[in-house]
Parts: structure tokens; C-alpha cells; sequence
């Protein structure tokens, strides 16, 4: 029954894929995309972290700030970027340099690709929320373009924290999820092996997001996955950041944040103006 | 030893406030502390606003509760009462277990928005309630609180919220997680106009909002005993392969390290808020800025696109 579920599911393929050993990393794109990148390193507080590297590049001659998650090329460096998986002072360290970036004027590109925000004791010690929180806070009030990328694995608020952008984009097959459908199945149906259900229901792939609203826009892979031509791969994220960017540096300072705050605010569906029982025994309904 | 701390700012709430409906009619009874386990009468519990007065167990407040405890009674007006959940992603079950929820806690979404007084302070209060699908937030949680903040900028006015949820509404899937970003962009807006914003974390307070708005008050407090943490406990028991001491993500454990500027009683959080509002008032400067880019979202939802 699960295994028929499984062959069924395009979006647990997908969720697998995104993070598939063989998939181009953010370092890899990095090194393809830009030139000249020169990394910085600690968040000036506590330390570095090494699963978000940040720092400045060339984007065809212009300075941008750069960041994205890391999850290294084997166990050795996935263990030293800890899986990808952030620690408060990796969100401290990324707001650094975008402040940074807003007092030099530079373009900000952010590349996720994260399961999400470390859960363990130090990260709660060290406000993992608060850091979060302040990213979302303060990329609001930058008057500089953003533009964010999910390539892999887009984990919940340990992706959204590097990821308030103006345009948002994702590779064809990556995922972003509010929660591992693995972990959605095992809440709601007490049920792990659900997994392919819960990824079908949860809406986590680039075009079902596309048309909830929430992304810009799709970059297209190559056939079979990023991992079978990952320098067309890059090639293409290159073009559509260029585009893009092309675009958002006409825009004026308070355009760029006008832009950011509406594109992030009109997201969510609900009922307006829908009248429910509680609401009619009480008689009561303020329209404000 | 608790019970003259308590006494010493008594409160009389509204019992039945009008504006709240006649489903608002608090109701107190004889029962025994869930924490201690010593009998509390209903004059008890009247008195010391659901805290028991032997231990100080601060128990969880529906969002009515809550209200009535907090501001002058009469005085709420609620606001955005009609935005209301969908099932933007078709989930099974899932408007049969809003159905269910609506008539368990006679509310219709995990927060309540409205403008009340505070001891004759007039301010913008929206309040979670975690008996409604344990306070998750949904695309309705965010559009009411960032509407809250939009009309906290365009009436002058000072915000306070009072959390109490599990994090983001998993049956929404991006759309809830997308919530966080938005209501801290209508947060940092309002901040900007030099309003105030004052967070109150309650029992519970966990994920995607204390990674969003809960932790983004000017000021930051907490009742005693409450439940404070990004993760939960579970999640990081199954990281570190061991068990947590008891005090971890407590109110207490968040002040000590940092995150929490006071540990409110409830008794004396009606007093803390009304001084809070009084001595943060904004200085008047760059307003109409901020202005005309709210009535420049109201008008035309869609204008961001004519850039693109």
C-alpha cells in the first residue's frame, strides 16, 4: 500500500531529489555563478557558523553580497556544516553582512538549501527564535534587492530566515516545506511511512507553490535532475538572477521595500466577510 | 506568601462584557490546581485570575479569558472578526476539525484582534488562544495581526500581543509558514513609525512565533512558568538522545538568557502595560512617509506588480 503510494508521489521523488547526494551544492554555484567571491566569516557575538557561509562576489562585474546554506561534498563536511542546519550565530552573521550590504548599496542573493534551523540545547540557549525572528524583522527594512533562490531543500523557518526577498525562486526540484512530510504524517496520521501522502498534500513543489502565489518563479533543470548537467545548472540560475536583478535596480530605494513588503504581504487565503455560527449567536460582526 | 503577593493588585475582570457576546460569560468554578493539586474555590479563582494562590501556577487563559482579564471592562471593540480560516490546499478533515474547534472554544481563529484600554491607555491588542487548534497560525492568524499592526500605523497607535501557540498551522503548509514573514514586515513597519509594540509570551509560545513576531516586541515579557522555545522538547530530547532538565524553555530560562525583559505575574500585568504605554509614546517624525505607503497597499493590492 505505502509502496504504491511512493511510485505514485512526484512530490516525495521531488522531496527526495532536492536533497539527493549526488545534487549540485550552494558552494558549487557559488564558485559557477560569481567571480572573485571573498567569504566572511562570524556573527562579531558568539562565532561562526559553518552551515551558512556568507561574503561579497562579482555578478558580471557588479559586487553583490552573497549567502546561502552549506551542506559540504561527504560526511566529513556534512558534519562539519552540520547537515546545513543553522545555529542562531549563522542568521546573526547573514544580517551582518546584509546590513553591509544595504550601507554599500550592493544586490543581496541568498541561496537555501537547508532541512531547517538546528534543534538542540545551545541553539536554544542562544535564541534560535530571536534570530530568526530578526532576519525576517530587518530584511523587511533593507532598500536593496533581494533576490533569493531555493536549489535543494527549503526547511521551514530555518529556509524563510535567509529568504525575504523581492522575487523568490526555486529549481524545478526542490522543495520547500513548513514541515519534513515525513514529520506532517507522523502528527497527523501517527504514521511516518505516510510520507508520500503527506508530501502529495502539503504542496511543497516548485510549481504548486508557483501557483499558491508564494514563489516569482520556477528555474528549469535539466532532464532527470540538476545532479546530470550541473553547469547548465548554474547557467541558468545565473540568467534568471540577472534578469531579475536587471529589473529591481530601477527600482528607487523605498520602490524596492514598497515591493519586498507587498510581495511577502498579500500571501495567505482565507475567508473574508464569511459569517460562521459563533459569530451569528453572538450578533455581533465589526467590519473594520 | 503567594496569596498577599497577588491580592495586592487585585482586579475585578468583566464577567460579561457586551462587546464579547453572550458566549463570553466567564464562568468559575471549584476545582483543584493541575500543578499542585490543592482545591481552589471559584471565589478563588475569580480573584487571583486563574493563578492558583498556593503555588503560583499561572493556567492557561482562553483568549475571552484573557481579554476580560486584561483590559477595562467594556472597553474592547473587536476588529477583523470576519477573516476566517479556508482550506487553501483541500486537506482532508481539515474544515470538519475547524468546525470542531469553533464550537469547543466559541471562537472562529487561534488569535482575537481588537482595540481595547488599558487602564484608560488606549491601545491595539490581538490575543492567541491555544485551546483553538493549539493556537496554530494559519493564513487567517497572519492576515488578522498584520491588519492589527496596518491599522496600529494608520490610528497612531500602540500594539500588544499575547501569544500562546504551537507554532505554524501544518495543514496550510507554505502559506502558514510565509505568515511569519509577513506579520514581522507589518511589525517592522509600525516600528518604524516609532510605535510601540509590546510581546506578552504565555504558555505556550513555541516555533513559528517566537521565530517571527513573539520575539520582536519592544518590550518583552512573560508569565511566570511559561513554556518558551523555538524547537520542541521532544525534537531535541530525539537530537541530543537524552532528557532535557525541567526548567528548560521556561520563561525563567529565557530570561536568564536574555530573551525576556520581565516575568510578569498576571495579577500586575494590566498595571506593567498601562505604565509601558504611558512612558513610550512617539516622538511625531517621518509619519506621512509611512503612511502614504500603507494607502498605497490598501488602494491597489496588485500595484507591486506593475514593476515587475
Amino acid at each position: 500500500m505505502s509502496n504504491q503510494n511512493e511510485k505514485s508521489s512526484a512530490a516525495l521523488r521531488k522531496f527526495r531529489l532536492s536533497h539527493h547526494p549526488h545534487r549540485p551544492t550552494v558552494q558549487y554555484y557559488i564558485e559557477n555563478i560569481f567571480d572573485d567571491f571573498i567569504e566572511m566569516h562570524g556573527d562579531r557575538t558568539f562565532g561562526d557558523d559553518k552551515a551558512i557561509v556568507t561574503g561579497i562576489a562579482l555578478l558580471d562585474n557588479t559586487p553583490v553580497t552573497v549567502i546561502g546554506n552549506i551542506r559540504g561534498n561527504g560526511i566529513e563536511e556534512n558534519v562539519e556544516c552540520n547537515f546545513a542546519m543553522a545555529h542562531p550565530e549563522g542568521y546573526r552573521k547573514a544580517l551582518r553582512q546584509m546590513r553591509l550590504a544595504e550601507k554599500f548599496s550592493r544586490p543581496i542573493i541568498t541561496f537555501v538549501d537547508t532541512p531547517g534551523a538546528y534543534c538542540g540545547v545551545a541553539a536554544e540557549e542562544r535564541g534560535q527564535g530571536q534570530a530568526i525572528a530578526d532576519n525576517l524583522y530587518n530584511m523587511m527594512a533593507l532598500s536593496v534587492p533581494i533576490i533569493s533562490v531555493i536549489t535543494g531543500e527549503g526547511g521551514s523557518g530555518g529556509a524563510l530566515g535567509i529568504a525575504c526577498a523581492n522575487r523568490l525562486f526555486m529549481l524545478e526540484n526542490s522543495t520547500f516545506s513548513v514541515i519534513s512530510p515525513r514529520g506532517c504524517a507522523s502528527i497527523l496520521w501517527k504514521d511516518p511511512e505516510r510520507e508520500a501522502d503527506a508530501a502529495e498534500m502539503l504542496k511543497i513543489t516548485a510549481d504548486e507553490l508557483l501557483k499558491l502565489n508564494i514563489i516569482s518563479g520556477i528555474i528549469p533543470e535539466p532532464d532527470g535532475g540538476a545532479q546530470n548537467d550541473p553547469l547548465l545548472t548554474a547557467k541558468s540560475i545565473k540568467s534568471t538572477i540577472v534578469e531579475n536583478l536587471m529589473q529591481l535596480m530601477q527600482l528607487s530605494r523605498d520602490q524596492l521595500r514598497l515591493q519586498r513588503y507587498a510581495a511577502i504581504r498579500r500571501i495567505g487565503i482565507y475567508n473574508d466577510a464569511k459569517r460562521t455560527d459563533n459569530q451569528e449567536k453572538k450578533g455581533l460582526l465589526h467590519n473594520d | 506568601m503567594f496569596r498577599d503577593i497577588l491580592k495586592k493588585f487585585r482586579f475585578r475582570p468583566d464577567k460579561g462584557s457586551s462587546e464579547l457576546g453572550t458566549a463570553a460569560k466567564l464562568s468559575f468554578s471549584d476545582h483543584k490546581c493541575p500543578k499542585c493539586g490543592h482545591d481552589i474555590t471559584a471565589d478563588e479563582e475569580l480573584e487571583y485570575l486563574d493563578v492558583c494562590p498556593y503555588c503560583g501556577y499561572h493556567e492557561r487563559l482562553s483568549a475571552r479569558r484573557r481579554i476580560a482579564f486584561t483590559v477595562d471592562p467594556g472597553s474592547f471593540r473587536e476588529l477583523f472578526g470576519q477573516i476566517t480560516t479556508a482550506n487553501p490546499l483541500d486537506i482532508p478533515e481539515y474544515d470538519e476539525k475547524l468546525e470542531r474547534q469553533r464550537k469547543k472554544t466559541g471562537i472562529d481563529e487561534a488569535v482575537i484582534t481588537g482595540v481595547a484600554e488599558i487602564k484608560g491607555q488606549k491601545c491595539l491588542i490581538g490575543v492567541m488562544d491555544s485551546f483553538f487548534f493549539m493556537g496554530s497560525m494559519g493564513s487567517a492568524v497572519g492576515e488578522k495581526l498584520a491588519r492589527l499592526f496596518e491599522y496600529g500605523i494608520r490610528e497612531e497607535l500602540p500594539v500588544i500581543i499575547f501569544t500562546a501557540s504551537g507554532g505554524a498551522r501544518m495543514q496550510e503548509g507554505v502559506l502558514s509558514l510565509m505568515q511569519m514573514a509577513k506579520v514581522s514586515a507589518a511589525a517592522k513597519l509600525h516600528s518604524e513609525m516609532d510605535l510601540l509594540y509590546i510581546t506578552v509570551l504565555t504558555d505556550p509560545t513555541t516555533g513559528g512565533v517566537t521565530a517571527s513576531f513573539g520575539m520582536l516586541g519592544d518590550y518583552i515579557l512573560a508569565e511566570p512558568g511559561a513554556l518558551i522555545g523555538f524547537a520542541g522538547r521532544r525534537v531535541i530530547e530525539g537530537t541530543i538522545q537524552g532528557s532535557l532538565p525541567e526548567d528548560f524553555q521556561s520563561a525563567e530560562f529565557q530570561a536568564e538568557h536574555g530573551f525576556v525583559d520581565r516575568i510578569v505575574p498576571r495579577g500586575e500585568m494590566r498595571e506593567l502595560l498601562s505604565r509601558l504605554i504611558k512612558y513610550n509614546r512617539p516622538v511625531i517624525t517621518k509619519r506621512w512617509m509611512l503612511k502614504n505607503f500603507i494607502s498605497f497597499w490598501d488602494k491597489d493590492k496588485d500595484k507591486e506588480r506593475s514593476y515587475e
